[in-house]
């Protein structure tokens, strides 16, 4: 069989390209491999978190808004306790606060939004790659840890929800630079009018500077901790124990 | 590295058939990155468009908002396994290769550029002189190009019109473009560096540039091996690996 350059150019496009992707597969399903991409990426985390210091998220003003702000993740809470709780307007609710804090808290409601209130206008940024404009309203995480009173060893703010994803509980955690940022609240107000069983009612966490899977909806408690190991998957969330997506959600 | 060509009426001028030395270590090194990088971005970043396959212009931009571009429906699949990285659907995993292989591109184009401009090496080769810039030059050379004739001996030791331009703007264009639309993206450096997005006109628009310069790449990167395959693939691909270009000869003459 004579080969002309012709076909030889053939054959090797198409060998070259089907090794290409079956090894990038290979190397994909390679726990070493990806475990080096990560640490690649995590480069990211340290000059983002190096050049962000405590810069502020753009604040929109209400022209910008989004006709409609798309709702995603768990849309409806099917947990008894949750819809009893629902259905009370969550008069029952309260929010815990514990772990690594010398005084627990259980914050009902009116306590939230007997504190002071931050308003703003901001993009939410899904993993997705889709934006939303939305205006929020809540007390600053940073005020209730203070009232909380951190011991030495917090390091890390876990947020416990009442949803499930595929049968397991959701839950988040920020650190402490993302948790005091001025503009990190528990929004139980969005777009002027409580928030919705679709976004997360009664609470959501906006951490501005941070994807949309860190905004934890229908928070039940706040849990201060050393470490995330031995939490669920060890990772820090559902989407990162589940889906292998980064703590850091910067980008 | 670079080389000292001599003015065009001298004896000891290489002719067509001589091999001279085309590409510098740090082209050939950049070159070859650059294949790497961009082929895993672009196949990863194809899977990460897959997890919502729609454009908008503006700040912000859903399912509930008009699209300027829909490339599949949201529960279809926009790109098949065969272009992605990785094959079956991971959004998460997709993101680890495009971010891993963002900081090569990244260190590797800012190397190059650097290393370029101070060694006067882009001004040497990628310079457009205003003869060059002429209409009548260039519609010259497109004239040229389009019945494949393409220089020969000496003239074509330099670069032509067309390629300067070609790979100038990926150099000086597409490149700087996809990187600072990528960095646009990020949520967190949009606090740090508002003027970043606003410079791109909001986050969703940035994403569309991001997804135009990409087509950019990709359509230089056909026309370049469409090029490379009609100038002489061998010839070609030996010296952006040796550095070694035999300069072709002349149809009619036998030299």
């Amino acid at each position: 069989m004579i080969l002309t350059r012709r076909k030889a150019l053939q054959v090797g496009a198409a060998g070259a390209g089907g090794l290409l992707l079956s090894g990038c597969d290979a190397l994909n399903d390679s726990a070493p491999f990806k475990d080096g991409l990560a640490d690649v990426g995590r480069l990211h985390e340290l000059t983002q978190r190096a050049i962000i210091g405590d810069s502020l998220a753009r604040e929109f003003t209400e022209a910008d808004m989004s006709p409609v702000f798309k709702a995603n993740g768990s849309l409806r809470v099917p947990d008894p306790a949750y819809r009893a709780l629902l259905s009370g307007g969550f008069a029952q609710w309260a929010l815990r606060v514990d772990g690594l804090v010398h005084h627990p808290l259980a914050l009902p409601l009116t306590a939230l939004q007997a504190m002071q209130q931050r308003i703003q206008i901001t993009r939410h940024d899904c993993v997705e790659g889709w934006s939303a404009i939305g205006k929020w309203q809540g007390p600053q995480l940073g005020a209730i840890l203070s009232q909380a009173g951190l011991m030495p060893g917090a390091r890390y703010v876990v947020f416990h929800c009442a949803d499930k994803l595929e049968g397991k509980p959701f839950y988040e955690s920020i650190d402490l630079v993302e948790a005091f940022h001025p503009q990190t609240i528990l929004a139980w107000r969005m777009n002027d009018a409580p928030l919705t069983e679709p976004h997360g009612a009664p609470i959501r966490l906006r951490v501005e500077r941070q994807l949309g899977y860190k905004q934890a909806k229908y928070i039940m408690r706040i849990e201060l901790r050393e470490s995330l190991a031995g939490l669920y998957g060890g990772r820090g969330g559902f989407w990162e124990d589940n889906r292998g997506y980064q703590w850091w959600a910067g980008i | 590295m670079d080389q000292h060509f001599p003015p065009a009426d001298d004896l000891t001028q290489p002719r067509g058939g001589d091999f001279v030395r085309r590409h510098a270590l740090a082209t050939r090194l950049w070159h070859w990155t650059n294949v790497l990088c961009i082929l895993v971005m672009l196949m990863s970043g194809l899977m990460i468009l897959n997890a919502h396959p729609r454009l908008y212009w503006g700040h912000y931009g859903s399912e509930h908002d008009t699209a300027w571009l829909v490339l599949a429906a949201l529960e279809d699949t926009a790109f098949p396994g065969w272009m992605t990285i990785p094959s079956n659907y991971s959004l998460a995993d997709a993101r680890l290769w495009h971010f891993a292989f963002a900081w090569l591109l990244v260190l590797a184009f800012t190397g190059y550029l650097i290393w370029g401009l101070v060694r006067g090496h882009i001004r040497r080769r990628l310079h457009i002189t205003r003869t060059e810039w002429s209409p009548r030059h260039i519609l010259h050379d497109i004239a040229e190009h389009a019945r494949l004739r393409f220089p020969t001996g000496p003239a074509a030791i330099n670069y032509n019109v067309l390629q300067k331009l070609a790979y100038g703007g990926v150099l000086f264009v597409l490149l700087p473009t996809i990187i600072l639309t990528g960095l646009a993206m990020s949520p967190a450096l949009d606090a740090a560096w508002p003027w970043l997005v606003d410079l791109f006109g909001g986050r969703q628009s940035a994403r569309s540039i991001h997804f135009l310069a990409a087509g950019g790449l990709v359509l230089f990167f056909l026309v370049h091996i469409i090029m490379v395959v009609l100038a002489g693939p061998i010839n070609e691909v030996r010296s952006m690996l040796t550095g070694w270009y035999r300069l072709p000869q002349d149809k009619e003459d036998p030299a």
